[in-house]
Order: C-alpha cells, then structure tokens, then sequence
C-alpha cells in the first residue's frame, strides 16, 4: 500500500511539532524516518496512527485521502505500528497478546483461542519468525517480543509497517535479525516506515531516507549518501560523531567493587557477584542492553538500594555504612538514568533543581542546624554554573520543565560536578539528548576523567561505549561477561551483550559479520578516505 | 521517544522503581492530588461564583414567597422576578451583614462586631487549613485534620483546667500541649507511612475514628472531666489558660487570632524559605528525584504529618481556650473536614490558606444571621462549600462554564484530539506532559537557539 503524506503540520499551542511534511511511502519499500531526538518523528508517526489529527494537510493510503479518529481506524485501513515501548501484557501469552482487542469469537462470544494461535504460527511460519505461541511475554527475550508485536500488527493485515526506534533494546545480532524480518516484509510487499536516529541502521536497511529536523523535511537521499552527510543533514551543522580524546592517563585503582549482588523487591537476583576496578583517570562504560542489571549496579553505588553481599570501596573506604547523603558528601557525583523521575524536579527552578543536593550545607544553608535556606547564595551559584555549562534557559527561576532535556541534563551535570568528586557515576548520561548536547556532555565526562576523578558510566548504546570508554564492561543478566578494552570489535561486544563469552564471542565474530560492523567499516573507510 | 519509564518486559532484571499497580496508582493519585490543590487563581474565584449562583437557586426553592409567585408566572411574569430578586437580595446582604459589617446596626460596636465573629469562626479553620497545606505541598493526603484537632483541643483543654499555673505559662503550656497532641496524632500515620508505606489517607481517616472515641470515653472519666457531673463535658477551663480577648467583653475574638497570623508567617518560611520546607516540597514534587539527591524521605515523611499535625492540633487548642472553653464530644464540629476545603480554596499557600480560613469563617459567622432574619436555612453555606470543592475539583468543568480556553494553550472542546494510550485515564497536566513528551520531549525549540550558536 502506498502512504502519502501532504503537507502534514502538528501544533501544540505556540509550538509547532510538525511544519508541512511531506512523504511518500512506495509499496513494498523500507522508509528511514531520520531525525534527532525532538525532531518530531514520534508525533508524526502518532499523527499517521491516528493519536493524533493533524492541524493541516493530509494523509492518502493509495491515493485515497483518509482521516482517523483513532489507532483503531488506523488499523482497520492497514497500518500497523510498533512502538518503542511495546504495549505487551507481560502475563499473557503470546497468542493472546496477538489477539488482543479483535479476539476471534465463536458462538455467544466465546474466544477461540484455537484460531488465534493458528494464526500465530501461519504469520510466524511465514516469515520464520520462530516464536512459540503459548509462551508468556514475560519469559521471552527483547528480540522476541518485537517479533511478538510485529505479528501483532501484521495479523491484523497492516499493509504499512511503523516501527518507532525499534533497535533501540536490541542487540547488533539481534538488530540483524530484525533488518532480514524488514526484508523479508518488503519482498511480502509491505511498506516500512523505520524511524531511528542512528546513522548506520539506516544506510543498512533503508531503500529511502527523509531526514527530518525541527518538524520539517530537510531532505530526502537515498542509502549511498556518507554518514557525515546524514549527520549533517539531521544536525543542520558539521559534526563531529566522535568525541576527540586523548587516551586517559589511568593512575592506581581508588574505586573497586567487589562480589556485589543485588536482589530485586521480588527477590530477583538482578546484580550478580559483579567485581570492578576503577583506576583515577579512567573511563569505565558498562555496555549491555537495557534492563541487564547495570541501573541496579548504579543505584547500588549511590546506596537507595541494599546488596545483599559485596563491598563497594572508595579509596578503601567501604561504603556500606553511609547513607545517600554522606555518599554524595564523600565525593560521589551521581547522574541518574531517568533525568525527569530521578534527575529533576519539574516543578522546582533552575535554582532549587541546582542546590537539590547541596540545599543542606554551607554556603547554600545558614542559621542554627542549618535551616534556614539561603535562596539568593544558591541563585547566583546556580546563575554561575549554567554559564559555565552553557545552559539555555529563561532565567534561574524559571521551573526545570521549560528547558530541554539536553539542558535539563546539562543543569544535573552542573550539579554533580560543582563538589569535588571522588567517583563520577553516570547512568546513562546521555538518553534522549540531541547531537549537540550528547557531543557536550562527553566532553564533560572526559574533562572530569582528566581531573583524574574515576568514572563509571551506564551506557546502552555501543556507538557511546566505543566513544568514551578507556575500558569497557559488557553486563548481562546481572553478570559481568568480560572487561575489555576499547579497541575490541563491535561483533565481539555485540554477541557478550548477548552473554556469550568472550572467547567464544570471537571465534563467532571471526566468521560472521553484522551488517552493522560491515556498515561500520565502509564508514571507516569513507573517513580515511 | 525517549520516555524511560519501566517496561513490560525489559526484561531480564526489570527497573523495578514502581513496584506493582499500586505504585501507580498512588502515583496517579499524588498527581491528581497536586492539581487539586494547585489551580489556578482564577478557577478558585470563579468557584466561588458558581457556588454563589447555585446558593441563589437553592435560596428561591427553599423560599415560600418565591414558590407562591411561581405559581401564576405565566400570568404574570415580573411578580416572580421581582420576589425573587428581593429573596435574593436579603438572603445574601444578610450574608454580608452577618460576616463583615453589619450597616444596619444601632450602635459601632455591632457594626463590626460580625467581622470579629468571622475571625473566630476562622482561627481553628486557618490552622488546621495550613497544617493540611502543608501535607498537600509534600505529597500526603491528610485527612486527619478531626482527629488531630479532637486531640489538640483535648490536650489543650485538661491541661487548661487540671493545672493551675500563673497566666502567662499555663496558657503556653496549654497551646504546647495542644501542638503535642496534634503531632502525635499526625506522627502515628506518618511514621506509619514513611516505615511500613501505609497509605496515609487510610491510616488519618482511622484515626479520625479512634479520636473520636477517644474522646468519648474520656468524657466518661471523672480523673478527666473533673466536674462531678454525669454530663459528657468537661469542667471549663482556669481564666489563666484562656486566650485573652482581643477587643473587651463585648466581642469573642481572642488572641488566638493572632497565633493564625503568626503561623501562616512560619509555615510560609518553612515551606519557602527552610532547608527542612525545601525538603518537604521536594518529597511532594517528586521523591524518587528528592532520595537521589540524597534526602532521607523516610524522616521528611514522618516530619511532614507530625509538623501538619502539630499545627491541626494547634487550631483545636485555640478553638478551645479561645472560644469554648470547655470539652464536649462534638468539639471539633466539621473543622476537620472544613479545613480540607480550605486548604484547596487556598491552593495550598499559607497566604491563600489564610484568605481561604476567612472565606469559610465568613460563611460560618453570615449564615448564622442569614438564617435567624430571612429563614434561609444555614445547611445552604454547606451547599456553598460544597460547590466550590466539586468545582476546584473539577477545573475544566469551570473553564467550560466560563469559557476560558485550556489551561495548555490548546482550543477548548477539540474533539479530535486524542490522548496517547499511556496517557488515557489520568488527569490534565499528565496529558499535558504527555504531550510535550510527545513533541519528542518538546526540545525543539530550544535545540534552535542551540544551532544557532
């Protein structure tokens, strides 16, 4: 089916998400939607699926304009889409998430559960999906779940296919795996709109690319073009994908973790015996898919949450005995994973956000125990630091919610770093940023390594892992796979993420390439070139 | 989209920050919570509006002459506008006359007098109010305003009439003795909420239960009562324990006025301008970020329901040895319950909470008198109440009376507008946030100026 956009624009209030965009589908080709985060690639795709009613312009399925009220008439006129989050119910079965919200029925409305899973297993046969029908969500991997949604979708007889960042949890195999299925599909003769912000996946699997910035269609290119020029395109300015560093100066080892296991609430082992040493001036990325035990890991060393066994040692102190509080006061600089639940208060200033864990000390409090709050001190070291991070924002009082994330994390970085630290953990620090911020918020990191403070940091993208790291973690399972350093090839990293060990992961990289590691190369080579 | 909230299936180590649905549900409660009682300026006087308009209704059908009139309106329209605008008139100015300054009066002194009324009705009212503030701002549901009170005006009022101490000191001891009961009452639901996470509103409305008992079987001690008499009431409080009037004999307003203003000053320094404040708002916006950052939440949330509950307790020492005197079973009336409004009439600023006290006491004090001359029922000042909590409850349902557009921006009444299903079945401001997360975390704009550079 063909799917056709015609001067498509989205507001919200004053501002406006999408300024007349433009695109055509063909039938039975992959569409990369490129764009940065906040581009407005999300709210385009929510407007085609019928969340959202587009302000102006409009949408025609094979020449044929329409209008949805709904994700339900979405669906009934061919599209399906997956969004990043699959919207899964991690007790059902897999036939019975595919069959929500059109349950066959018999007669007097029973469910026939018999049809639904024969259709499972025809759409999963078809397409060599290899998926059991009768497991439950829960007990499947990442990779499958996908595949549990794109069954979902394509049992309801989608003609278009939307996939919003969908390689965002998975594995480069995995990824692989995915970009065969996106093929597959295609020859089938569906239509695929791919959106991503990584340049490489796109030259992988796209037969077209709009590049998209600011709500509106800055170009349209095909595969052939240089990720400089894709980057250049979706940054609308020259940019640098690697952080220039120099390699760090590691000096003795003051950070170390020793035997740590941490259980989940449900008694879940989610840490798992983890050691690690840190050295001062070192960069140490612990890589893995998300959901691996590294956000536990974290938490662990900032201390709201218990190990049940482990030390974690700053400088041979042990840390176990201090709260949250006296950690921070140690010397810990801290960067939480989830900048709008943990990082910040929304509704607080620029000012409050700033002193939100230095509210308690001198200079910030005064008077006896400290309890009066001195606002105009904490305002004006506030003022200071934004400067020095080159935050863009109203005013200081202004609550933290009108700025963007990549200032918003540029304010949490100006926190932690404004102590003298000891330890610098980030989680990862640079989620849902766009390229300037991302680029911005590694030089930081790096600037503080070569203070010589030793740094962990979370990260769930490789291209990141590859760019900061001195050394390089690969968690899986609550476990650490191997520490390896960063020279190590993506094929390699990519299949410990998927828990294979190291050796192992190196005879098999050595006779199979992803098409990811291959793009990479091809990248490389147009570089040197 | 980069939303990062916990997954189905991330699995196989889930982020388990939010445990289970209940998690959520409490989440989704704070966040309705938080609308409540912080709406806008606007909605709250226009509240008032439409619950004077809706009294106004209630006024005519209760009146007889207004019913007689309607009877032959087809015949003759105007008597019926005429009645009832008559009605009207009355009923209202006798308000007026009632809580702030009665023209009519024979003599200055009566002439005012209704303006003090107004402000003893609203001293127990303002701090409880603040206290139930308090618990708004960081988060908690309080709705043990009652049972803080009973206990602060039982403290208040034993040790008002068991001691006998010179003047100055038993009255501060009483008062002490007051905030304790309070504090203590407060402290059990949040010591129980900040060790075990019970639901706090659960736990305040029990207590409010057991206080009341409490009470009533005090009531049955002679050790207690101390007066000798099978009456459940109290011997009357020793004149050293008592508030001091402010204006002489002919008025009832007492210093306990003055202990209101004092403690709208300090709550609005501890929430504004005090570490322990900065605290107490941080837990209530968003605790996860406020452990991160190293605040011991559990010692902010005991804090914050033992200090809330100091202040209820407060408000009934001062209804005590200001006004009654004396302990009897119902002497905290509805206060309990009537703060509550008054915290969300005052969106929770201890300035608001003040203004709000007012509002309500002025009520209390007008109704009075607008029943004893027009015969319109008191229980219509209930009513009034009532209406202005279902509208501030409620703020597209008065931005619709009105016709004011949307708080977000957006025009009113868009029907094709439709919510992202994580969105669905929460209220406006998370819909709001959906939205600019939606716009791909609304960073647009600012991702301009940072090009630009």
């Amino acid at each position: 089916m063909k799917l056709e956009l015609r001067g498509v624009t989205k507001r919200f209030g004053s501002f406006t998400a999408n300024d007349r965009i433009s695109l055509t589908v063909e039938p039975g080709e992959i569409h990369a939607l490129l764009g940065e985060n906040g581009a407005g690639k999300s709210t385009l795709m929510n407007t085609i699926y019928g969340l959202y009613a587009p302000d102006e312009g409009e949408i025609r399925l094979d020449d044929e304009p329409v209008s949805f009220n709904g994700p339900g008439d979405a669906v009934a006129a061919g599209i399906g889409m997956v969004h990043q989050h699959f919207m899964l119910i991690p007790v059902f079965t897999v036939t019975e998430s595919v069959a929500l919200g059109y349950e066959p029925t018999r007669a007097a409305g029973i469910m026939d559960m018999k049809q639904a899973r024969e259709k499972v297993l025809e759409i999963s046969g078809r397409f060599g999906f290899d998926v059991d029908p009768d497991a439950r969500i829960e007990d499947l991997p990442v990779g499958a779940q996908q595949r549990v949604e794109i069954i979902k979708a394509l049992s309801r007889d989608a003609k278009v296919l939307i996939l919003d960042e969908p390689t965002a949890v998975l594995t480069p195999q995995e990824t692989d795996e995915l970009i065969t299925i996106m093929g597959q599909l295609r020859d089938s003769g569906t239509s695929i709109v791919f959106i991503t912000h990584k340049l490489r996946e796109v030259r992988a699997v796209a037969d077209r690319i709009t590049v998209i910035r600011r709500g509106a269609v800055v170009g349209e290119t095909t595969p052939e073009s240089t990720e400089t020029e894709l980057a250049g395109l979706m940054v609308g300015r020259e940019v640098n994908l690697t952080t220039a560093k120099e390699p760090g100066v590691p000096g003795d080892v003051s950070f170390s973790v020793q035997g740590l296991t941490v259980l989940s609430p449900m008694d879940k082992v989610v840490v798992d015996n983890v050691d690690l040493e840190v050295r001062r001036g070192e960069i140490l990325v612990i890589a893995g898919v998300d959901g691996n035990g590294q956000s536990e890991l974290a938490q662990a060393i900032l201390g709201i949450r218990e190990p049940v066994a482990g030390r974690i040692l700053l400088d041979d102190q042990d840390l176990a005995p201090l709260s949250v509080k006296q950690r921070l006061a140690a010397g810990l600089g801290f960067v939480p994973e989830d900048r709008s639940t943990d990082g910040v208060i929304g509704a607080f200033t620029v000012t409050e956000n700033y002193g939100l864990d230095m509210y308690d000390t001198a200079p910030y409090a005064g008077g006896p125990g400290n309890v009066a709050l001195r606002l105009p001190v904490m305002r004006k070291a506030a003022q200071t630091q934004a400067e020095r991070f080159d935050v863009r924002m109203g005013s200081v009082d202004d609550p933290i919610s009108t700025l963007s994330g990549g200032n918003q994390q540029k304010v949490v970085l100006a926190r932690e770093m404004s102590r003298d630290l000891r330890l610098f953990v980030a989680s990862q620090p640079t989620r849902g940023l766009d390229v300037g911020s991302i680029e911005f918020v590694h030089r930081t990191v790096i600037e503080e390594r070569d203070k010589g403070t030793p740094c962990v940091i979370v990260s769930t993208e490789l291209d990141e892992a590859l760019n900061l790291a001195d050394r390089i973690a690969v968690m899986y399972r609550g476990r650490i796979v191997g520490i390896v350093p960063v020279t190590t090839s993506r094929d390699v990293l990519g299949l410990m993420m998927a828990g294979v060990p190291l050796d192992e992961a190196k005879q098999q990289a050595a006779t199979h390439h992803t098409m990811l590691s291959e793009a990479d190369e091809t990248a490389e080579a147009e570089e040197n070139k | 989209m980069t939303d990062s909230g916990p997954q189905p299936g991330t699995s196989p180590a889930q982020t388990s920050k939010q445990e289970g649905p209940w998690a959520e549900a409490e989440g989704r409660l704070s966040r309705a919570l938080r609308d409540l009682s912080q709406t806008s300026w606007l909605v709250t006087v226009l509240s008032v509006v439409v619950a004077l308009v809706v009294g106004a209704v209630l006024i005519l059908g209760a009146n007889e002459e207004v019913q007689g009139s309607l009877s032959y309106f087809f015949a003759q329209p105007t008597d019926f506008l005429e009645t009832s605008f008559q009605v009207l008139r009355e009923a209202y100015s006798s308000l007026f006359r009632g809580a702030v300054f009665d023209w009519q009066a024979s003599s200055v002194e009566r002439a005012i007098r209704p303006l003090t009324e107004t402000m003893v009705y609203s001293v127990p009212l303002i701090l409880a109010g603040l206290g139930i503030a308090i618990g708004f701002r960081s988060g908690m549901l309080n709705i043990g305003g009652q049972g803080q009170i009973i206990l602060g005006a039982t403290s208040a009022g034993f040790l008002g009439y068991a001691l006998s101490l010179p003047a100055g000191l038993h009255v501060l001891l009483a008062l002490a003795g007051g905030i304790i009961g309070g504090a203590i009452w407060g402290g059990i639901a949040g010591v129980l909420k900040a060790r075990t996470g019970a639901n706090e509103v659960i736990v305040t409305i029990m207590l409010n239960n057991i206080a009341i008992y409490l009470l009533a079987w005090l009531l049955k001690q002679d050790w207690f009562k101390q007066t000798g008499s099978n009456q459940p009431l109290s011997s009357s409080v020793d004149e050293s324990a008592q508030l001091f009037s402010l204006l002489g004999s002919g008025f009832r307003i007492h210093a306990g006025f003055l202990i209101a203003i004092l403690a709208t000053v300090f709550v609005w320094w501890l929430l504004e301008r005090s570490t322990i404040g900065f605290e107490f708002r941080a837990i209530g916006e968003n605790p996860e970020a406020a452990r991160t950052a190293g605040i011991n939440v559990t010692k902010a949330t005991a804090l914050v329901l033992i200090v809330a509950g100091g202040l209820a307790g407060l408000g009934g020492a001062a209804h005590v040895l200001g006004t009654e005197y004396r302990i009897a079973g119902g002497i905290a009336g509805s206060l309990g319950f009537d703060a509550i409004t008054v915290a969300l009439l005052g969106r929770s600023k201890p300035l608001g909470t003040f203004l709000a006290g007012l509002l309500l006491g002025g009520l209390r004090a007008g109704g009075v008198l607008m029943q004893a001359q027009t015969g319109t029922p008191i229980d219509i000042v209930l009513v009034l109440q009532a209406v202005i909590v279902l509208m501030i409850a409620a703020p597209p349902l008065v931005r619709t009376i009105f016709f004011l557009p949307r708080a977000d921006g957006r025009p009113r009444l868009k029907k094709k507008h439709r919510r992202r299903p994580q969105a669905a079945g929460t209220d406006e401001s998370a819909s709001r946030e959906s939205t600019l997360a939606t716009a791909d975390s609304g960073s647009a704009p600012t991702t301009t100026q940072e090009a630009d550079k």
